[in-house]
């Protein structure tokens, strides 16, 4: 479904990303694990075309079309989506409707499910605006529900579980699992390797490279066993001599 | 009670009302409260048990004395309507409004003016809050696209001890033309003053708000929030004060304006000052241009930047 080929991007002329090189199938979830720093959200960028963020060289292919000239909204219209790591407030905006236009007039009934996927009541929660009377917990799974309902081919969550309590981090892995059922591909991209377990496969991105893909289990443990000391981040072109 | 003689002016004014969107069976019912004036002649006076509603014609417009009695209670809002379907005309309301002791009631103000090219609509109002009341007057204004309009309301507002006092201020229909916009507040000891305006300003509009309120009273709170939205060549200032005179008082300005046209102009200043060492007033500004973060999530979900940023647009002044 999602084919990224040999992908470089460069932010203020440093290199954050160098032969990037991803594989998402269709209905998978895929993990992709880094460190702080890695390139993990350049990456969820690229793909989604937002910021401004274009590659420098390579090629980003979904179902067959090299997308990287294409905007945001021909992105998503093509079935991209992606619930950000620090979503934004949008005063006003209530809960209700920002469901109701990810879902293209989303009905209510589908609404509410929608919500309830992630735990949220909607009696208490489809009017409310989304604005900073919200947590980040809760504003991190209205933007889930939002992909829920949007029922996007392809979801890209940017650290769905950073600044996540303990009870909320069960609820947005349902979430994640729900969007799967559905019949989402999801690119799951966090630095917690406990995350990632719910994936079908899982990448580690390291210095701007994919470094290992596998099964969830034995990748999350290379990954901690290697990643949490490793200090090369963010550096490509060093860590590529090493490599 | 409408006589014939006025009834096709009335009925232009509810249709004018429909246009804008707003539900004419509110101005028709005979079981709420209304005031009904075009231009400087009243054409409906329908009062409910606990409001006085007395009115005098000038020359230029109406004297409006508007009394809601001692602990009375008004299940339905109140409506008023102010209008000029005309293209040009002049309408000064003289607004006089005592709310006594423990009453409480809620007003509707519709100010219609569809065909206006040279239009002034001036408001004068002194507004007395009893202990112990509330009083919430919402004014919307619907205008036609022409612009040649100028809205002009002044209001001073007393609160007794305990009132709860909430304006809030609509122009998001048409063009505004030139909206000159002053009240100012007194606040009695625990009394809760809200001031919210929301102005959508567009072609050559000219916006001035001003909105002061003096927390004089032990414990009183105030909020002024403002929110505008300027396209084209539109420009806007906008002078939120909040004065902590006495303890424990607690005051917030938030103003936001969205700059949407390379030719606007937006400013903002706020004015925030204590001289009681027990009270805090704070206050918050942005002004600038739509935020793009917010634009791109919004295009995350299939929708065009446009579309985009209406509805970034519409929240923000809902």
């Amino acid at each position: 479904m999602l084919k990224v080929e040999k992908l470089q991007s460069k932010l203020n002329g440093k290199l954050i990303l160098n032969d990037f090189n991803l594989h998402v199938n269709r209905g998978e979830i895929h993990g992709l694990l880094g460190e702080n720093g890695t390139g993990k959200t350049t990456v969820a960028y690229l793909i989604m075309g937002v910021n401004n963020y274009q590659p420098t060289e390579g090629k980003i292919i979904f179902e067959g079309q090299d997308i990287a000239k294409l905007s945001v909204s021909q992105r998503a219209k093509q079935g991209i989506s992606l619930a950000w790591q620090e979503p934004v407030r949008i005063e006003g905006l209530r809960v209700g409707d920002y469901l109701k236009l990810s879902g293209n007039n989303l009905e209510i009934e589908q609404t509410k499910r929608c919500l309830r996927m992630v735990g949220m009541e909607p009696a208490q929660y489809l009017d409310r605006d989304i604005d900073n009377t919200l947590s980040g917990g809760e504003r991190k799974r209205i933007e889930l529900a939002s992909l829920l309902a949007m029922h996007p081919k392809l979801a890209i969550l940017d650290e769905p579980d950073s600044g996540i309590d303990i009870i909320s981090l069960p609820l947005i892995l349902n979430g994640i699992a729900e969007m799967s059922k559905q019949g989402s591909s999801v690119l799951l991209i966090t630095h917690n390797e406990k995350v990632v377990e719910i994936a079908n496969r899982v990448s580690v991105l390291c210095a701007g490279k994919i470094i290992r893909t596998g099964v969830p289990l034995e990748t999350s443990q290379w990954f901690k066993d290697n990643c949490r000391t490793c200090v090369h981040i963010n550096e490509p072109e060093e860590e590529d001599k090493k490599l | 009670m409408i006589s014939y003689s006025i009834e096709k002016e009335y009925q232009g004014l509810v249709d004018a009302y429909e246009k804008a969107g707003g539900d004419r069976s509110t101005l028709l019912s005979k079981e709420v409260a209304k005031l009904v004036i075009h231009e400087n002649k009243v054409l409906g006076v329908d009062g409910v048990n606990g409001i006085q509603i007395e009115t005098k014609e000038t020359e230029t417009g109406v004297n409006i004395y508007f009394l809601v009695e001692e602990g009375a209670k008004i299940l339905r809002p109140v409506h008023l309507c102010f209008g000029i379907l005309p293209q040009e005309g002049l309408q000064e309301i003289i607004l006089k409004v005592d709310a006594q002791d423990n009453s409480e009631v809620s007003v509707i103000a519709h100010c219609i003016f569809p065909n206006a090219v040279k239009v002034i609509h001036k408001m004068d109002a002194d507004i007395e809050i009893g202990n112990n009341a509330k009083f919430d007057y919402k004014e919307t204004h619907y205008h036609g696209d022409f612009g040649g309009i100028e809205v002009i309301p002044k209001a001073k507002i007393t609160l007794g001890e305990m009132a709860q006092y909430e304006n809030t201020f609509r122009l998001i229909q048409g063009s505004v033309g030139t909206l000159d916009f002053d009240f100012e507040v007194f606040s009695g000891a625990r009394s809760v003053a809200e001031l919210i305006a929301k102005v959508y300003s567009k072609k050559d509009d000219v916006i001035k708000i001003v909105e002061k309120v003096h927390l004089n009273g032990n414990g009183a709170r105030s909020l002024i929030k403002t929110r505008i939205v300027l396209r084209d060549r539109a420009r806007a200032e906008v002078i939120g004060e909040t004065y902590g005179n006495a303890p424990y008082t607690r005051g917030h300005v938030d103003c936001i304006e969205l700059v949407n046209g390379e030719q606007a102009v937006a400013k903002a200043i706020p004015i925030v000052s204590v001289t009681d060492e027990k009270a805090k007033v704070t206050h918050e500004a942005a002004i600038g241009s739509i935020d793009k973060r917010q634009v791109e999530t919004l295009m995350t979900r299939g929708l065009d930047e446009n579309q985009a940023v209406d509805v970034i647009v519409k929240g923000i002044l809902r």
